[in-house]
């Protein structure tokens, strides 16, 4: 059998893991350090996330990036789920061509410009910058990988099911909401989820579309590293890390979960 | 009901125009237009009151100026050019990082491929900014790394890598990673073992088998991981301006400034139309390699 396990696969896998996990591992241990001085260890202390937590602006900037991610993610779920809809299911229309572009063009597109290109437009409509506009542009690029994300879910999944739910007299639109959708579930909440995160964490598009009553926490976080590495930043990064560390195991954990029932429940089936 | 049809097109088709197409053609007008000190910064704006003679006297007031004074002065070009070296290396490094992880993963027993997958996933759920900010307290002159150097004997002096553009290079490599490993063992996962066993049957000693055998049929995972590194790496702006010193030009770093330091929105978006005139190459090869990929699984 060739297909052997060497030692360098194992050397390889170890130092590929190391790398991808000790900077945040040693950030993490280094957010209870009890000094200011952020490399020499003195100690164990939770005084810096005392500190986070008493620390105003932060706190409303974490509000504001929370507000807008929810609600940017929630819009763009609804219209990348429309879109890929209408460039899987909906044939051919005028334009189709451009629409597609326009689906993939952001994904590639650096940040710098899309940043950009918006804050001019929202400048050239005389649109105050604020929340509603730092929504409006990561609604712009989220629903693009949520169409993405829903789309090829789309493409796999067998269409005789919605037809036949059209002859058996749904409208279309019934027969989305009961066949699609109920199928296409797990690649919209994925799809969700990949949006709120990208709104979380993005830095460049936020800071060209926010006026100054609407700092992110990216933007805060950006601003305050820039002067060099501080312990409060290394709290709320160790925060920022565990959230999203429970979130992903938990969602891994449910899904495995629910692939074992489904297995068990197709076995019992059979033996039936 | 064709009226719900025309709706759910209309609704995330006019979105997209809108806020992606509509901004998009704003900053070539705004290219072409000249500096100006007034609100907004730049001459001519349209004024469609005037009528016919407004839009004949805006559409003459355009010129190319501004791409004239990217190719005369010397920080534009270099720029592009810096962006793209460090693009180039950064891309390549990565390749030689994580091209061992892949095969190690695809030669992994069955069961511990899920775990591995999501190992490698995720990083990518993290917030990028702070997974570049990790490696501030490490590179730094006191920091972790120098400590651990000078604990060792291998230096004496503490190695200067923070602010230089080591540190962009490091940073690229670590945040990018993921995106070469994926494609890579995407391809190296299907690949049919069978092959290999016949070419060491028929002699190959198994370096030789990997060069003959795994690495071209790894081919199309290796260009897809170069292009999803590649392609944003060269707008990057977080990591030059975190880990990267005042020296290191990148074009993303190049145009945040133009715009938020120098107000000069004109030269700024001209900056970003060739950026984007440069990306356009990259991303059609990338889109080929994508298509033949999916015909030859057909």
């Amino acid at each position: 059998m060739i297909r052997r396990f060497s030692w360098f696969n194992a050397t390889s896998l170890t130092l590929g893991f190391a790398f991808l996990y000790m900077p945040m591992i040693i950030l993490v241990i280094y957010s209870f350090n009890a000094s200011k001085l952020v490399t020499v260890w003195a100690g164990f202390s939770t005084k810096w996330y005392g500190e986070l937590l008493r620390n105003e602006a932060f706190l409303d900037a974490a509000w504001v990036t929370l507000k807008v991610a929810v609600i940017s993610s929630s819009i763009a779920t609804v219209l990348g789920t429309m879109a890929a809809y209408v460039l899987v299911r909906g044939g051919r229309f005028a334009g189709r061509t451009l629409f597609s572009g326009m689906i993939y063009a952001p994904l590639v597109m650096p940040e710098v410009i899309t940043g950009l290109s918006l804050l001019l437009l929202f400048i050239a409509v005389g649109l105050d910058r604020g929340v509603i506009t730092i929504v409006l542009a990561h609604t712009t690029f989220s629903m693009c990988y949520v169409s993405v994300v829903v789309s090829s879910r789309l493409v796999a999944f067998d269409r005789s099911l919605e037809e036949a739910a059209l002859d058996l007299g749904c409208t279309p639109f019934d027969a989305f909401m009961s066949v699609t959708l109920p199928m296409i579930a797990p690649a919209v909440i994925s799809g969700w989820l990949l949006a709120f995160t990208l709104s979380l964490d993005d830095l460049v598009i936020a800071s060209f579309t926010s006026g100054p009553s609407s700092t992110t926490l990216p933007i805060k976080i950006f601003s305050a590293v820039r002067l060099g590495v501080s312990p409060e930043i290394n709290a709320l990064s160790t925060i920022m890390i565990g959230i999203v560390a429970v979130g992903v195991i938990a969602a891994s954990l449910i899904s495995k979960t629910r692939i074992a029932r489904m297995t068990r429940d197709e076995q019992a089936a059979q033996q039936q | 009901m064709n009226f719900r049809r025309f709706l759910l097109v209309l609704v995330p088709y006019g979105w997209l125009l809108a806020l992606f197409l509509v901004p998009f053609l704003i900053v070539l007008k705004i290219a072409l237009s000249d500096t100006a000190l007034s609100i907004p910064p730049y001459t001519p704006t349209l004024d469609l009151s005037a009528g016919w003679a407004g839009i004949k006297d805006f559409f003459g007031a355009l010129d190319f100026e501004n791409f004239v004074f990217l190719t005369q002065d010397d920080l534009y070009w270099k720029a592009y050019l810096s962006s793209l070296k460090i693009a180039l290396i950064s891309t390549l490094v990565t390749l030689v990082v994580g091209y061992p992880i892949a095969y190690g993963m695809a030669r992994a027993p069955q069961e511990w491929r899920p775990t591995l997958m999501m190992l490698v996933i995720l990083p990518f759920w993290t917030s990028f900014l702070i997974r570049v900010y990790s490696w501030m307290g490490i590179l730094s002159q006191e920091g972790f790394l120098n400590q651990f150097l000078q604990w060792a004997g291998l230096t004496s002096e503490p190695l200067i890598i923070l602010n230089t553009n080591w540190a962009v290079y490091i940073g690229i490599v670590y945040t990018y990673l993921p995106f070469m490993i994926l494609p890579i063992y995407a391809t190296l996962e299907k690949l049919d073992v069978s092959l290999l066993e016949a070419a060491e049957d028929l002699g190959c000693s198994r370096t030789e088998a990997f060069w003959l055998i795994t690495a071209p049929l790894s081919r199309s995972g290796v260009i897809a991981g170069c292009f999803l590194v590649f392609i944003p790496a060269i707008g990057e702006f977080v990591i030059p301006s975190i880990l990267g010193g005042s020296r290191t030009l990148m074009i993303g770093k190049v145009l945040w400034e133009e715009f938020f330091s120098n107000r000069d929105w004109p030269v700024a978006s001209a900056v970003a139309v060739i950026l984007l005139l440069i990306l356009v190459i990259p991303i059609i090869l990338f889109q080929r390699n994508e298509q033949r990929q999916r015909e030859l699984e057909q």
